[in-house]
């Protein structure tokens, strides 16, 4: 009952400003998600509609129970939250539905980049996007006489300036904890140096390439100027690092750009010097180290049709354009939503689509590949092994994988 | 008591466990002997916000339904799983073998396998914790016991904290005691006058933390136990070791210890399987980098963007041989005495 009333008043305040539209529904409506602020909107916003019961479970953990909630008949979550990352583990084991009727019937306020289609059918709805760009502190920079770094060659070379003249000891923050982070800074430093991960149209690993030793050699480079408990730190960790005004140039999700310096504790050093700025290029590669992303929803397939209609007008309204109106919404994220106007905070992923940032592969296989390298990427990082050996491990790694989930013989 | 009687007592207990226990051993044990079937994969055009369309593999999902209606349990494959390099690694071991001129090279060398990787950690920590959790609770608990009785209750109370606390919170709180802006990290940067020295980035050092944050966390369950036990311990004989002139040492040595080791033993029967079984701790300290564990590598498997359901049933049917094997003197010596008694 109190939990209830708690997110009715979340709802509320996160509406107070627009105006609650009518939005009817006939049958259940049932939303899993990840949990970041934009995310929040959305399922909030979902659960205005009335005449029937809609539910959410924003968690961290949404991978963790969006398959198995979606493959039972009925399923239990009528839409997942997703983004390209965690679309394809849905896609390939067939548990989305297409929606193109459904955008006929309903989608009149939706732009058309906003419908991801594949193979020609319009399996999801992006709502935001995202990717990892440059955040710095403009007050450190120009104490240095430096421009904000524009390729990882000056990312170094700044870091050096500034550990040299005794600004900070470790300049540089980078969200490299073990597992899925330490693959994403990979991934990104990988494409950089225009690596390709697969064999085109196949599953073989191609990571063990002159273009993913030049990217860990990179990363162990950079690492020399993070603070040593770099292999444990996550987003969050390295965030904080930034807000306490130990780090001056960082790597970072565009989704975290609008709450960087609002949170509790930032100290007024960081609030005044902080700024954005697009991704970096790295080897004299023109196409950014770093991917972009969208985030996005989805109908279930095993569900009855009113379940699917009541489910899209539900989510409809959860990203209805009015809502780009509220100031605390706009600058939540970087929405696609018609009407959208980008506040300061969305300059990094704009600058990102524009350099032509690659986005993060839809492939079947990317996330066992992704899983590979947070696992075996470690050692090189403490410098147990060299990277050709790190790299050989993650491929072995991955093959053993992909032959067990059929990707490989 | 008769058979008949015994069998309708025990038939609740029998149903629970054949229901909770035995069917979900079956289920892991079949999943973990099939695969998921072989991928038809097609090129599709991909259209997304920002970049436009491209070409990108995806699933024929026709071509695969088919083939998972025809066969809804996979691909039969018998051990190979448990033999590939997520597991066994049979074949890498034996390669590593040939290419190793000496043993050092050859463990160094398994350490790169995650299996062994994993049973490395395990296994030392099982045989640290194991042995120190049971002599530091021996020891708070004779102390509780020698405390003044009106002290009793609230020094019992601090004495079980470690153990109450959720195991996922106590490892935080450590864990963020050892950064190196924590008060631990900073003490030993201190101590050491080493101000880029970290705790966390030395695998031998993460290692020690969590053996330490190990003996923490269980040392409470090992004390509450002895200490019931010394609850039981007759007077007389204390008395008549004390008249006898045997010290304090000695009246813990010869009297105490010999009296609590029934309970000894279940201590380190419970903790064998648990520390085994170490997986908290690892999550908490962050540590995969350099530590992992069969729980942590099951974790792992399911955690992923696509998961690894063989993978992982494959190591849990390992962790419960692990553990049999661990537990099998103690069981041997129990078969024993039931037949000595027969």
């Amino acid at each position: 009952m109190l939990l209830k009333r708690i997110m009715a008043a979340g709802a509320v305040s996160v509406l107070a400003s627009s105006t609650a539209m009518a939005c009817e529904i006939g049958a259940r409506v049932s939303i899993v998600g990840n949990e970041f602020p934009a995310i929040q909107t959305v399922g909030a916003n979902a659960q205005k509609c009335t005449g029937a019961e809609v539910k959410t479970n924003l968690t961290a953990d949404h991978q963790k129970i969006n398959l198995p909630g979606m493959q039972g008949t009925p399923a239990e979550y009528t839409s997942a939250i997703i983004a390209n990352s965690s679309i394809v583990a849905l896609m390939n084991e067939d548990v989305i539905r297409p929606l193109d009727d459904l955008v006929a019937k309903y989608g009149q306020d939706l732009q058309p980049t906003q419908l991801i289609k594949i193979d020609g059918k319009i399996m999801a709805i992006a709502f935001m996007a995202n990717a990892q760009h440059l955040m710095y502190r403009k007050d450190i920079l120009e104490q240095i006489d430096a421009e904000p770094p524009k390729t990882y060659e000056e990312m170094l070379a700044t870091a050096k300036i500034i550990r040299e003249q005794g600004i900070m000891e470790n300049p540089i923050g980078g969200a490299y904890a073990a597992g899925w982070n330490l693959a994403q800074e990979f991934n990104n430093m990988f494409i950089g140096y225009g690596g390709e991960f697969f064999e085109p149209g196949t599953a073989k690993p191609t990571v063990n390439s002159e273009a993913g030793v030049n990217a860990l050699n990179m990363m162990k480079a950079l690492s020399e100027y993070m603070n040593p408990d770099f292999l444990t730190h996550d987003s969050n960790a390295t965030n904080a690092e930034y807000r306490a005004g130990n780090v001056a140039l960082l790597n970072m999700w565009g989704s975290r750009a609008a709450t960087q310096t609002t949170t509790d504790g930032v100290t007024e050093e960081v609030k005044n010097g902080h700024a954005i700025a697009g991704p970096m290029t790295v080897g004299g590669g023109s196409i950014p180290a770093s991917t972009l992303w969208w985030d996005g929803w989805t109908v279930a397939k095993n569900i009855s049709d009113e379940e699917a209609e009541a489910t899209f007008i539900a989510m409809m309204n959860g990203i209805r354009p009015e809502l780009m109106t509220d100031e605390e919404v706009r600058t939540q994220a970087v929405w696609l939503i018609k009407g959208y106007q980008p506040s300061d905070a969305a300059v990094g992923v704009f600058e990102a689509a524009k350099m032509g940032t690659t986005p993060y592969p839809m492939l079947p296989y990317m996330g066992l590949m992704h899983t590979a390298l947070g696992n075996e990427l470690g050692d090189f990082m403490q410098g147990k092994e060299s990277a050709e050996q790190a790299l050989a491990d993650v491929e072995a790694a991955y093959i053993a994988a992909a032959k067990e989930k059929g990707f490989l013989q | 008591m008769r058979h008949k009687t015994f069998f309708w007592f025990f038939l609740p207990t029998a149903a629970a466990m054949f229901l909770f226990i035995a069917m979900p051993i079956v289920s892991v044990l079949i999943q973990s002997v099939f695969t998921p079937h072989e991928a038809v994969l097609k090129e599709v055009e991909t259209c997304t916000p920002l970049v436009g369309c491209t070409t990108e593999t995806t699933i024929d999902q026709e071509a695969t339904s088919a083939l998972r209606e025809a066969k809804p349990l996979g691909r039969f494959v018998g051990l190979d799983i448990y033999l590939d390099r997520g597991h066994l690694a049979v074949a890498e071991v034996a390669e590593i073998w040939r290419n190793s001129d000496s043993l050092g090279a050859f463990f160094d060398r398994l350490g790169n396998l995650p299996f062994y990787r994993a049973m490395g950690f395990t296994l030392t920590f099982t045989f640290l914790v194991t042995p120190l959790v049971i002599l530091f609770g021996l020891m708070v608990a004779l102390a509780v016991n020698a405390v003044h009785a009106r002290l009793k209750g609230l020094v019992i109370f601090f004495s079980l904290l470690p153990f109450v606390i959720t195991p996922l919170i106590g490892a935080l709180v450590l864990f963020w005691m050892i950064d190196s802006r924590g008060i631990i990290g900073s003490a030993v940067q201190w101590l050491a006058n080493d101000p880029g020295l970290s705790l966390k980035a030395s695998s031998g050092m993460v290692w020690i933390a969590l053996i330490v944050y190990g003996v923490w966390h269980a040392a409470p369950f090992a004390f509450v136990i002895f200490y019931a036990g010394l609850q039981t311990l007759p007077k007389d004989q204390v008395e008549a070791a004390q008249i006898d002139g045997a010290t304090r040492w000695q009246q813990v040595r010869y009297v105490v210890v010999p009296h609590l080791m029934p309970l000894v033993t279940f201590v380190a029967l419970i903790q064998l399987m648990d520390n085994f079984r170490v997986f908290e701790p690892i999550v908490g300290f962050n540590a995969s980098a350099h530590a992992t564990s069969l729980s942590w590598a099951i974790f792992n498997d399911l955690g992923g963007e696509t998961r690894q359901l063989s993978s992982a049933a494959a190591t849990s049917v390992m962790t419960i041989i692990g553990v049999a094997i661990l537990l099998s003197p103690v069981l041997v010596r129990t078969w024993r005495d039931f037949k000595g008694k027969t």
